[in-house]
């Protein structure tokens, strides 16, 4: 277990945690604003981003596709305003009519142009390669202090390790907004809140943070680190510092349970070959997702003020 | 061109033509269906039926290869799609019943961990020997190249009796989707409608897996109906609208995409049902977005012209930069907010509307008539001549502008 | 109806007014001119000129649909408006954030939200303490003060959806408390509460006038108007009325605002004279 798990399991796990965690964070106010979908909406988006980024610059370098992968988000945002406001169109079915057509968009791009040399296809946006980002340079724990080896750590990591501290301090910074203007939003008004700035920012470090996980891990991670770790959270705790909390711990949990299964569980059941780690990395939140509905403290809508509020 | 002429009139083969009768119906079918859902307010639910097929499309190419047959049987696949997804749609029901989280969250968490199971068991059979050449990806995004005589006869099939069962379906569930409270008053069993809806939506995304794939499937489901709501505001229109534009997005998508290589089937539908969407969001003739902004901008001017001429009958100061513009702009006052010839004779008429209101709310107290009083509406819309005859008889003579 | 005499005492109609409602005094806590609000192609309120008194507890009032949350929003703008000049204290609302406390309508926010009754009279808080504050021991003693003075003392750690309708309200009045404001709108306080929150409600308001603050209420309760405020707006889409009590709160002003939706039973229930 000692330099080969360096070698080839350290970085992916640790790319898998903090790719959930960058995800959970924001998933936990999109959850309790009923824009829970929002996350699946970008992430969909990326495909015809990144397929605009290699048409135009001709490369398949990771800075043109994550910045082709942002702008994509950020139209596919502003999309989704204008069709509910303009057309007076309800949220979910603004987000459907925008996500599917600009995934439509790539998915046709994709198959006009020569595209089959390079690795931008649709199962690279969706589950990622989560398996290949190993450490080459690397022979045992003492590799972390070797200047030599930690220059050659694959850049999704310190990419990753970035995002998610970007979301952690404007999670922190940004607290007592974010909670006022999801819990309240009129009474955040009458304080002299930008509501509107708020909303929009919180959607867009979301973006932000499904971008930057999806070229490491792939789309489906991103939708289910959103949502199930959140939503199992808030069945834990009636505190939204709490919740916050828990779901980044079972963001944690997912990533490192869901690598693991991966790996070794084909081998555990006498396979051969490891199955894809971002699909049982969403798995597993699902199963926690799962069992937090079935047992959770507080699951249950419970509370006399409900009833007589509607 | 001619390509798609030909296509367009079903002269580009036998299987290209069943191809696009099979879109076209197909399309129908998804319109008109995804329009309850649009209804109930719940479109996105069909995205996590499309995504939790994924699963039951992989366990059944295991199933059928471990029995030994091929596990690329069209019809088994797809009962192991339609099965998953059931079970995808159940579990978003009992997540939203029993637990606090709501609807969106349930559906979000079914489809991304249904997905991700899927993506696991499709690399599981990536690694078994029969599955190298599985062609299961084709699910992802649908596939017609290729497609195979029995395939195209599955989607014809499949789309006519999706079409039947929407026009047998049509009353009870238009009900359910414009009010449930008032079905369940009439004796209609709401949950199974609710449920009779979804299996629909399943069906449809089941039958369109092969064809546009299962994450565009979902967009069959919801522009078309989306594309209707700006064409009518009535419930039982906005299913036919919807199928006929969906119906029309299959048919020209698949003709399309007949025309030339390198035109995926799915993607040009999507992207022809779009084009409608487009159009009609911008030119739609009510709810359109042109419609809509030149009926706001009308209405903004009437409110302050009608302001404007009130403070002008009161002699009040104007506040208002827009409403001292429109004042000017219609030749009743000076830049500086004092009233012209015009304007003044203008105010003193809606001076004397005002005071017919005033007597009009005292002599009719109890008309109800009086609730029309809302600023805008003209005295004479609400009541006769001979009734406003006697409103002046009882005001006496004109009361100077102005002074009030 | 038809056949009054024309000897009929007038309405005192807030239009008819013979001072020009273009001046403002500048002490007023809120001053509404020319507000107009729309849903679509009709006013939800037209044109309506309003000036609330100082140290005073003002009903706003009107039947259903009437427009009267409306014009509370409007003024506070959480809801766009079409045209009106807002003034709170003189100063334009975005100027006088910190001298108004506003309680929302109950039903306006998700009690399912994960968060304690005493985070929810914190945020009263959040103005003063800015985004980055430290949130003191100090803070929390007055958070927990103001939930004492309207009777939840003992439901600070409660989950806010484990409260009945009234404790609801009670906590959304304590955190109006805790901002210190100088004018409180309220949208609603009475609405679906226990008699022993309204009696704390307006127990609560009494000593805010006592105080020497303005209180505005949306109220619909017509038979508790005279035992609980001093002042009145009537409003129906347009101003109908406004004054004192005694002067404004009559027969003639609620036949002018609700015309014929008010039976005249629930009239005699109010001891009106003068139909």
């Amino acid at each position: 277990m000692g330099a080969e798990f360096v070698q080839f399991s350290l970085t992916p796990i640790l790319i898998g945690v903090l790719a959930s965690i960058a995800c959970a964070l924001p998933g936990n106010f999109l959850v309790l604003r009923r824009q829970a979908l929002i996350g699946d909406a970008i992430s969909h988006v990326v495909l015809p981003g990144i397929v605009v980024a290699f048409l135009l610059t001709a490369s398949v370098a990771a800075l043109p596709m994550l910045i082709g992968a942002a702008g994509a988000a950020i139209v596919a945002v502003i999309l989704i305003e204008a069709i509910k406001r303009l057309g007076r169109i309800e949220p979910g079915a603004a987000m459907g009519v925008t996500f599917t057509t600009l995934f439509a968009g790539g998915v046709l791009l994709l198959e006009q142009t020569d595209t089959s040399s390079v690795h931008i296809d649709v199962e690279h946006a969706l589950m990622g390669n989560l398996e290949t980002l190993i450490w080459f340079r690397a022979d045992g724990w003492g590799s972390l202090l070797d200047p030599v080896a930690l220059a050659s750590l694959p850049p999704e990591l310190p990419r990753m390790a970035v995002t998610a501290a970007i979301l952690t301090v404007l999670t922190l910074v940004f607290w007592r907004w974010l909670k006022i203007s999801t819990f309240d939003e009129g009474f955040a008004r009458t304080l002299g809140l930008p509501v509107g700035a708020i909303g929009l920012g919180l959607v867009i470090a979301a973006a932000v943070a499904a971008v930057a996980a999806f070229d490491a891990v792939g789309s489906i991670i991103v939708i289910a680190m959103f949502i199930c770790p959140p939503a199992a959270a808030r069945l834990m705790t009636n505190r939204l510092e709490h919740q916050v909390l828990w779901s980044v711990g079972f963001a944690t949990l997912s990533a490192v349970l869901g690598y693991v299964l991966a790996g070794y569980g084909p081998l555990w059941l006498g396979g051969s070959n490891a199955v894809s780690a971002a699909g049982m990395i969403a798995a597993v939140s699902g199963l926690i997702l799962g069992l937090a509905c079935l047992f959770a403290p507080h699951r249950a809508r419970v509370g006399v003020g409900r009833e007589d509020a509607g | 061109m001619e390509g798609f002429a030909d296509a367009l009139l079903l002269r580009a083969g036998y299987n290209a033509a069943l191809v696009g009768v099979g879109a076209a119906l197909l399309g129908f079918a998804a319109g008109a269906s995804g329009s309850f859902m649009f209804l109930r307010k719940r479109a996105l639910v069909s995205d996590a039926v499309a995504h939790a097929t994924l699963p039951g499309v992989g366990l059944a190419f295991i199933a059928m290869v471990m029995l030994g047959g091929d596990g690329r049987w069209l019809p088994g696949l797809l009962a192991g799609s339609a099965l998953s997804a059931w079970v995808g749609l159940l579990v978003v029901e009992w997540i939203t019943r029993r637990t606090r989280l709501p609807e969106d969250t349930a559906i979000g968490a079914v489809l991304s961990v249904f997905f991700g199971i899927g993506i696991v068991l499709l690399t599981v059979i990536q690694s078994m020997s029969s599955g190298r050449q599985a062609g299961l990806e084709d699910f992802l995004l649908g596939a017609t190249a290729g497609m195979l005589y029995q395939d195209a006869v599955v989607i014809a099939a499949g789309g006519t009796l999706a079409v039947l069962a929407t026009w047998i379906l049509r009353r009870p569930m238009t009900l359910v989707a414009f009010d449930a409270e008032y079905a369940a008053a009439s004796g209609y069993d709401v949950r199974r409608i609710d449920l009779a809806m979804m299996g629909l939506v399943l069906a449809v995304t089941v039958i369109g897996l092969k064809i546009v794939g299962l994450i565009l499937i979902v967009a069959m489901l919801i522009i078309p109906p989306v594309t209707a709501r700006f064409w009518t505001d009535r419930s039982d229109r906005l299913i036919w609208v919807a199928g006929a534009s969906g119906g029309l997005a299959g048919y020209f998508g698949a003709a399309i995409s007949a025309s030339a290589p390198a035109l995926p089937t799915g993607p040009i539908i999507v992207l022809v049902a779009a084009a409608l969407f487009i159009v009609s969001l911008f030119l739609a003739p009510v709810r359109g977005v042109l419609a809509a902004l030149l009926r706001h901008r009308r209405f903004q001017h009437r409110v302050h012209l009608r302001q404007g001429l009130l403070a002008l009958a009161r002699g009040d100061r104007i506040l208002e930069p827009y409403t001292i513009r429109v004042l000017q702009a219609e030749g009743l006052a000076r830049a500086d907010g004092v009233a012209t010839e015009a304007g003044r004779a203008r105010a003193a008429r809606i001076a004397r509307d005002e005071r017919r209101w005033a007597v009009a709310r005292e002599v009719h107290q109890d008309s109800g008539l009086t609730g029309r009083y809302d600023g805008l509406t003209p005295i004479e819309q609400v009541f006769t001549p001979d009734e406003i005859a006697e409103f002046d008889r009882r005001l006496g003579g004109p009361t100077p502008v102005g002074g009030a | 109806m038809q056949g009054a005499q024309a000897s009929e005492p007038r309405l005192v109609l807030t239009s008819d007014a013979s001072a020009s409602p273009a001046a403002i005094p500048a002490s007023a806590p809120l001053a509404i001119r020319g507000l107009t609000v729309s849903y679509g192609e009709r006013p939800a309120v037209f044109s309506v000129d309003a000036t609330f008194p100082e140290e005073a507890m003002t009903a706003i009032i009107g039947p259903n649909g009437a427009g009267k949350s409306t014009l509370l929003k409007a003024a506070l703008g959480v809801i766009p408006r079409l045209s009106g000049d807002i003034r709170v204290f003189g100063d334009p609302v975005d100027l006088a954030r910190d001298r108004i406390a506003y309680v929302p309508q109950r039903a306006s926010v998700d009690w399912d939200f994960p968060t304690t009754v005493m985070d929810v009279v914190l945020m009263g808080l959040y103005r003063r303490v800015g985004l980055l504050g430290r949130m003191t021991g100090a803070h929390r003693a007055k958070a927990q003060d103001c939930l004492d003075r309207v009777g939840m003392a003992e439901f600070a750690d409660r989950q806010i959806g484990q409260l009945s309708g009234g404790q609801q309200q009670r906590v959304f009045l304590a955190r109006a408390l805790a901002q210190d404001a100088e004018l409180y709108l309220l949208d609603e306080p009475f609405a679906g509460v226990d008699a022993a929150t309204e009696r704390a409600i307006i127990d609560v308001l009494k000593a805010l006038k006592a105080q020497r603050k303005a209180v505005i209420a949306v109220h619909h309760d017509l038979a508790t108007v005279r035992a609980y405020f001093d002042h009145v707006f009537l409003i129906n889409v347009r101003s109908i009325a406004e004054g004192p009590v005694e002067t404004a709160f009559t027969a003639e002003t609620l036949h002018a605002t609700y015309g014929g939706k008010l039976a005249a039973t629930h009239l005699d229930q109010l001891s009106l004279t003068g139909v």
